[in-house]
This record gives C-alpha cells, sequence and structure tokens, in this order.
C-alpha cells in the first residue's frame, strides 16, 4: 500500500462531504413534504425557508385524507392497474423474447426487426389516442391496461437473459420429448428468473406511476389510478373536494387544504418508498443487463 | 433458360425452407402470437392511422371516408407564426438539456467510485437512485410548490437576487427552463450514473498499477486510464442522447406550464396534446406529431450512424 498524498487526503475529505452533499438534495424534498404535512397549516403559511422540523404537530391533514373515499378507490384502482397489468405485461413479454432468444428460427430476425422499428417511428400520440377509441377501450381499464403493456426495450432485456440460459439445456429437454411451451415454463423461466423479476418490477413500477394514459382514456372517477387523483388535488388551488360541508370555506380550511396536499403526497409515495431499499439491487441489475446488449 | 429453371428452383427451396421451418416450429410461432397481435393493434395500426394527416379526418366518417387534402395541414403549421417558437423552445430545452444534465452523471459517477467505505458508497447509490422512483405527478407537484410564492425555492432565489416574487418563479419566462432541467437531473442524474459506474469497474485495474509506477498522480490516472477507460460508455451515451432530442414528452410540460408561458414553455409535442386532445383538431395536431416523428427518425438514423463510425457499435 503506497502512503497517500497530503493533496489525495483533502480530495478524500472533499469527496465525502460532497457526496453526503448530494445525498441530502437527493431526500431533502421528500423530507419537507413529509414535515410540512404534519405542520400546523397557520404556522406553515407564514413560514418561509426550510423547515427541519414539523411547525407544531397537526394530524388532521391525514385524518382528512384517510376519510375520503375517493383516496382509496383510487388506491384500489391503482392495485388493480399495476397486478393486472404486470401480469399481462410479463405474458405477452415473456413469451416474444423467449421466441426471439431461441435458435435455428427462419423468422426470428424478421420478428426482431418487427419489434424494433416501433423503437424508432410510431404512430404519435393523436393516432395512439384515436386508435384506442376504434378498438372501444375508451373509459374503460383495459384503456389503461392494453396500450402499454409491452415495452420492446424491456423485451430486449429479457430476450438476453434467455438468451444466457444454455441451449444444451432446452436441447436435452426437447430431446426427451418436452413440447417448446414445456421447456419456456420448466426450464428457460426458472433459470432466467432474476431477469423476470427485474422486468415485473419495471413494469410494475411504471404503472404505478403512470398518469397520461389515465388522463386522456378516462372519464370516470370510479376508474381513475391515485397518480391522477393526486394531480387533480395538486392541480385544484381551492380543492373544493376537501372543504367539507359545504358554505364558504374560511380561512382555516383554506390552509388546511395546502396542507392536504403534502400529505397526499406522502399517502402516495409511501409504498414505493417502503419497497424501495429491497427492490432497489434488482434494478440496477437491470440496468448493467440492459447495457450488455449495447 | 437454365437461368429461369434455377430462380424456379430457388423458389421451391424457399418454400420448403418456410413450410420445413414452420411445420417444426410451428407451437414457437405460435407462442409468440399474443405479442405480435399486440403490435399489429397497438403499434402498427396507429401507423396506418398517421394517414389523416393527409385527410380531413371526421370521427363520424372514420380514417377511410374522410376526405383528403394532401399537404394542407403540414403548410398551416409551417405557415404560423408559432411554428418558430415551438420548434425553438423544443430545440433549446433539450439543448441545454444535454449541456448541464449529461456530464452529471458522469461526475457523479467518478466521485462515487473514489470512495473507499464500501458502505459509504452504497449509502450514496441508494439515496441518489431514490429520485427516480417518485413519480413525474409527485415531482412537478413538488417543483410547483417550492417556486411557488412561498416556496423555498422561491425563498431563496429572492434572498439572492434581492427581487420579490409575489406570483412564485415558476412561470417566470428566466427560470422556467431552469426549473425544468434542474428538476430533469434531480430525478435522473443518480439513476443515469449506474451506467458509468459499470463502465468503471471494467477498466482494468493493471493499467492503474503502471500508471502509479510510472509516479501518476490521481488527477494524471484520472486523465490517463480513467476517462479514456470509460470513454466508449460515454460516447455512446451521448449519442443515444441526441437521438433522442425530438422524442421529448409532453408529460412534464403539462405537468408544469400554464398558458402564461405558453412563449417559453411550450414544445411540439405539448402542443399536438392541446391542438389533439384538448381541441379535437385531429389530422392538424397528427400532422404535427408526423413532423416531429419524421426529424426523430432522421436523428436516431444519423447518431446510429455516428455510433457505428465512432465505437463500432450501433444500436442496429
Amino acid at each position: 500500500m503506497i502512503k497517500r498524498s497530503k493533496g489525495e487526503i483533502i480530495f478524500e475529505i472533499f469527496n465525502i462531504i460532497f457526496l453526503a452533499v448530494v445525498a441530502i438534495i437527493c431526500l431533502y424534498p421528500m423530507l419537507y413534504v413529509l414535515l410540512a404535512s404534519f405542520s400546523k397549516p397557520s404556522e406553515l403559511m407564514s413560514h418561509s425557508g426550510l423547515l427541519i422540523k414539523p411547525l407544531g404537530f397537526y394530524t388532521e391533514a391525514y385524518k382528512e385524507v384517510f376519510a375520503r373515499e375517493s383516496i382509496w378507490v383510487a388506491y384500489g384502482n391503482t392495485f388493480i392497474y399495476v397486478i393486472a397489468g404486470t401480469i399481462i405485461s410479463l405474458i405477452l413479454t415473456a413469451t416474444f423474447a423467449y421466441v426471439l432468444s431461441r435458435k435455428g428460427l427462419y423468422w426470428n430476425k424478421a420478428l426482431s426487426i418487427f419489434a424494433l422499428i416501433t423503437m424508432y417511428f410510431g404512430g404519435g400520440m393523436i393516432p395512439t389516442f384515436l386508435n384506442v377509441i376504434d378498438l372501444g377501450l375508451y373509459n374503460t381499464r383495459w384503456a389503461i391496461l392494453l396500450p402499454t403493456a409491452l415495452s420492446t426495450y424491456n423485451m430486449i432485456i429479457m430476450r438476453s437473459g434467455f438468451a444466457a440460459v444454455p441451449t444444451a439445456l432446452e436441447e436435452a429437454a426437447e430431446i426427451d420429448g418436452a413440447s417448446p411451451f414445456r421447456t419456456f415454463v420448466s426450464i428457460v423461466l426458472p433459470l432466467a428468473l432474476p431477469t423476470v423479476a427485474v422486468i415485473a418490477l419495471y413494469y410494475a413500477v411504471a404503472q404505478w406511476n403512470a398518469w397520461f394514459n389515465a388522463a386522456i382514456y378516462l372519464m370516470d372517477t370510479d376508474l381513475l389510478p391515485l397518480q391522477l387523483f393526486l394531480r387533480k388535488i395538486l392541480q385544484d388551488t381551492n380543492i373544493s373536494e376537501f372543504t367539507a360541508g359545504g358554505g364558504v370555506a374560511s380561512g382555516d380550511t383554506l390552509m388546511l387544504a395546502e396542507v392536504i396536499k403534502y400529505a397526499v403526497i406522502i399517502v402516495s409515495v409511501v409504498p414505493i418508498l417502503l419497497l424501495y431499499p429491497f427492490i432497489q439491487k434488482y434494478f440496477t441489475k437491470g440496468v448493467m443487463v440492459g447495457a450488455v446488449k449495447e | 433458360m437454365a437461368k429461369k429453371q434455377q430462380t424456379v428452383a430457388l423458389k421451391q427451396s424457399w418454400f420448403t425452407t418456410v413450410a420445413k421451418d414452420f411445420k417444426r416450429n410451428k407451437w414457437v410461432y405460435l407462442l409468440a402470437l399474443p405479442a405480435v397481435i399486440w403490435y399489429i393493434l397497438f403499434m402498427y395500426k396507429p401507423m396506418y392511422g398517421i394517414i389523416i394527416a393527409f385527410k380531413d379526418f371526421k370521427p363520424i366518417y372514420g380514417i377511410i371516408d374522410s376526405e383528403w387534402v394532401g399537404l394542407e395541414h403540414f403548410e398551416t403549421f409551417f405557415g404560423s407564426r408559432y411554428f418558430g417558437t415551438i420548434l425553438k423552445n423544443t430545440l433549446l430545452l433539450n439543448f441545454y438539456g444535454i449541456i448541464f444534465g449529461f456530464p452529471i452523471p458522469i461526475i457523479l459517477a467518478l466521485m462515487m467510485n473514489e470512495l473507499r467505505s464500501q458502505k459509504y458508497k452504497k449509502f450514496i447509490q441508494t439515496t441518489s437512485y431514490l429520485p427516480h422512483f417518485i413519480s413525474l405527478v409527485v415531482v412537478c407537484g413538488m417543483v410547483v410548490d417550492f417556486t411557488s410564492n412561498r416556496g423555498f425555492i422561491t425563498y431563496f432565489v429572492s434572498q439572492m437576487t434581492g427581487n420579490e416574487y409575489t406570483t412564485g418563479i415558476l412561470h417566470k419566462r428566466e427560470f422556467y427552463r431552469i426549473i425544468y432541467i434542474v428538476s430533469d437531473i434531480w430525478q435522473a442524474a443518480g439513476w443515469g450514473s449506474i451506467i458509468y459506474l459499470a463502465a468503471l469497474s471494467g477498466v482494468d485495474m493493471s493499467l492503474y498499477e503502471a500508471a502509479k509506477i510510472d509516479g501518476a498522480g490521481k488527477w494524471k490516472q484520472l486523465i490517463h486510464v480513467t476517462i479514456p477507460g470509460i470513454m466508449p460508455t460515454i460516447v455512446i451515451m451521448f449519442i443515444l442522447k441526441i437521438g433522442s432530442i425530438m422524442s421529448i414528452g409532453a408529460d412534464k410540460t403539462i405537468l408544469l406550464y400554464d398558458e402564461t408561458i405558453y412563449d417559453t414553455a411550450d414544445i411540439i409535442s405539448s402542443y399536438v396534446f392541446r391542438e389533439g386532445i384538448g381541441g379535437s383538431n385531429y389530422s392538424f395536431s397528427t400532422a404535427v406529431g408526423l413532423f416531429n416523428s419524421v426529424i426523430n427518425c432522421v436523428l436516431v438514423l444519423s447518431a446510429n450512424a455516428l455510433s457505428k463510425k465512432f465505437t463500432d457499435s450501433g444500436l442496429f
């Protein structure tokens, strides 16, 4: 071990501090929202600058949020979209990726190109929108589940995962009389399970965070996912939905509405934040697999 | 005569190859069927729908029976004053995004790579990836709040500039793009560093040993070993970025802007959204979108050609 020079030590200390600042910048906005959501509305309104602790301790906003039926409906819808969407996406992605990963198929290359073209050219927003209407999916749950069901990028990552399974194993299974479907389900899928898990997480998070399709395809408030519900709350300046009881909103309820915004943000990100530490390493794995193909 | 026989033979052999392949692999092809149907219904059918850019599409007539109008919608678009504005806005937003957004993940990765404590490195990685998982609705909600008249970012900016911003700073011409790009960097820089960290871990350690023996300090090692080692990754990521200039989506703009800032904030895709979904000008907005896709396609193809030239590895 060569002894480090003074300059190196100074750099190292600077580096540690700099990256600590980066970490704080990454975390602080969420922390601010959390602190603000527990703050007294009147104190929060007259405060300027950063928060390092909640201003008072105030849980009215959360009580208001949880008392609303609409947020539970939105939560339920998001769960439906995430679970059903991920299953549909996985079936479409895995079957196609498996076919593309098989060697010795005459149409293999043609099928690859057929999929890849869509990464570089598409119908665009309006033809896609009209197509969803034309297929009769407008204002149904299918409009959220189907149009984004397959991501070619994810499919390519999965294909790399399947291609890494030794061909000899597949051949052995097929010599023993297994059908291609059987080989796929009982040999290839279990051996490529880490990749499949990564892709499942990609799809699930994408669906959890999605809002744009819901905004253009859904009319019924009963169908709206959490993100769109959140957008409506954040957009409304007076949040009439929350100022219960009718009549003229007094200063207090208007201020309460401000804090409710923060509370709703927290309620909508908590599931991701709780899961995040556990799933984080799988996501990075996916980026690596995706990088290898390039 | 002989030639003709040859082509016939070739044709026959092609058919027998295809038939044989199909017979042997029909169950495999069956597995691909759901995805193929999906691609046709949700990717290729909208591509066919693009022809309404050359028609006067009326929903009651449908695509086929609507009247052809040729290039009328394109002429209207290119002739309007707004064309220059949104093209400029789209390009500027991307240009600034690349200048400021591109180097940051690289710098971040280089600095994380220098950390000796693996535990601390892990911690920094975990926290810096986190914003990537926060939904765009939440990120933009926070941006709108922090830059509102009583938001803490507005507070700092007015402390620094000495001005008062009673309406917040988000919809000020001089701040909008900065806010858009800084929030983009906040959300994507950590995640973007993963690819460079992977490249860094692939740099041959013996090169560092050799450089040290030659008396190279940290800085010299960085310039002569580290940077050249990850250069292929940097080049390919840069080319990809250039290729995606026109594919910038409408969603973030829709979440951030309002009508007071259209002159600066409106980009092609958000214009398509407003005209098409909001205003039901389906044919016109499809034409605008098509213009965007064509430029995008040209950019991607040239980026790919460049990539092949410089790194021997293209995307296709």
